[in-house]
């Protein structure tokens, strides 16, 4: 599945640090919440497996857009936090 | 022994010895990255900033491949995690943070400033850009929008500044001159 630019996504609502040991590129911050894919970055390995010295897989990332508003209430209006997320994390959205 | 030969030293001499007898690394390559991590300051990306300031066609190049865009300067971007490139505009301020650890585009700025790594900065740039801006002096007008951008994951970003007023008759040694690492960051604005 690929994203194209302008397509609204969930972050996975999800806590693997609670799980047991892992390595996770995703900030608590954005998980659960809404942002939109501006744009493929290209693909690259998943570090959640690089970091273990496992064989990992090659992941697509993309670069989304969050409205900080929505996160912490109080930033200023029309300021944006745009972040690297991996594939696996985004939930697709209409 | 000497006094120079310390447990330090002697560990190192061991991994470079390591290294080499498993074919992991040369002491020539590791020699050349040293040299490589020595040279990398804010001078380099500097050097960029002021080239697209005065080349369109560079700067396009620039904001399109920022890897290829260093190498064209002559900085080595062998092994180094691919360079994206935000541009400032008069309406977007971009501000660079690693939320997670301390990413930084090491290979145009060299090491990070002490602050980048901090807890405080990590938490407060991404929550309070403005407030962050504010600790540095820096203030803009009510109507330019701040994009933060935390760097995740396996690219490394640099912030191509606004070129400052009252420079336009500047050749482009006189404009690296004036770019420092904090505007490259984001922290700051270039001024003459």
């Amino acid at each position: 599945m690929m994203l194209t630019p302008g397509q609204r996504v969930r972050v996975r609502d999800d806590w693997p640090e609670t799980r047991g040991p892992c390595h996770i590129r995703t900030p608590h911050y954005v998980r659960g919440r809404h942002g939109v894919v501006v744009r493929y970055l290209g693909d690259f390995a998943n570090p959640e497996d690089l970091a273990f010295a496992r064989p990992a897989a090659l992941l697509p990332l993309y670069h989304v857009r969050f409205d900080p508003h929505a996160i912490w209430r109080e930033p200023h209006a029309g300021d944006e936090v745009l972040i690297e997320l991996f594939g696996h994390w985004l939930e697709e959205e209409t | 022994m000497s006094v120079q030969d310390t447990a330090d030293e002697r560990l190192l001499r061991a991994v470079v010895d390591l290294l080499a007898q498993k074919a992991v690394a040369t002491p020539a390559e590791i020699a050349e990255r040293i040299a490589i991590t020595d040279a990398a300051s804010p001078a380099q990306g500097a050097r960029m900033v002021a080239r697209a300031w005065v080349d369109p066609e560079y700067r396009a190049l620039l904001l399109a491949d920022g890897t290829r865009a260093a190498e064209a300067m002559g900085i080595p971007m062998r092994g180094a995690p691919p360079l994206g490139v935000l541009e400032n505009t008069p309406e977007l301020h971009h501000l660079v943070v690693c939320t997670l650890c301390s990413c930084y585009p090491r290979a145009v700025l060299g090491y990070p400033p002490f602050w980048y790594k901090s807890a405080g900065y990590r938490a407060r740039a991404v929550r309070d850009p403005r407030g962050v801006l504010a600790d540095f002096g820096t203030v803009l007008p009510e109507d330019v929008r701040v994009r933060v951008v935390d760097s995740t994951a396996d690219f490394r970003w640099m912030v191509l500044p606004l070129r400052p007023a009252g420079t336009e008759d500047w050749d482009e040694a006189r404009l690296a001159s004036i770019v420092r690492e904090g505007d490259m960051i984001g922290v700051t604005l270039v001024s003459p």
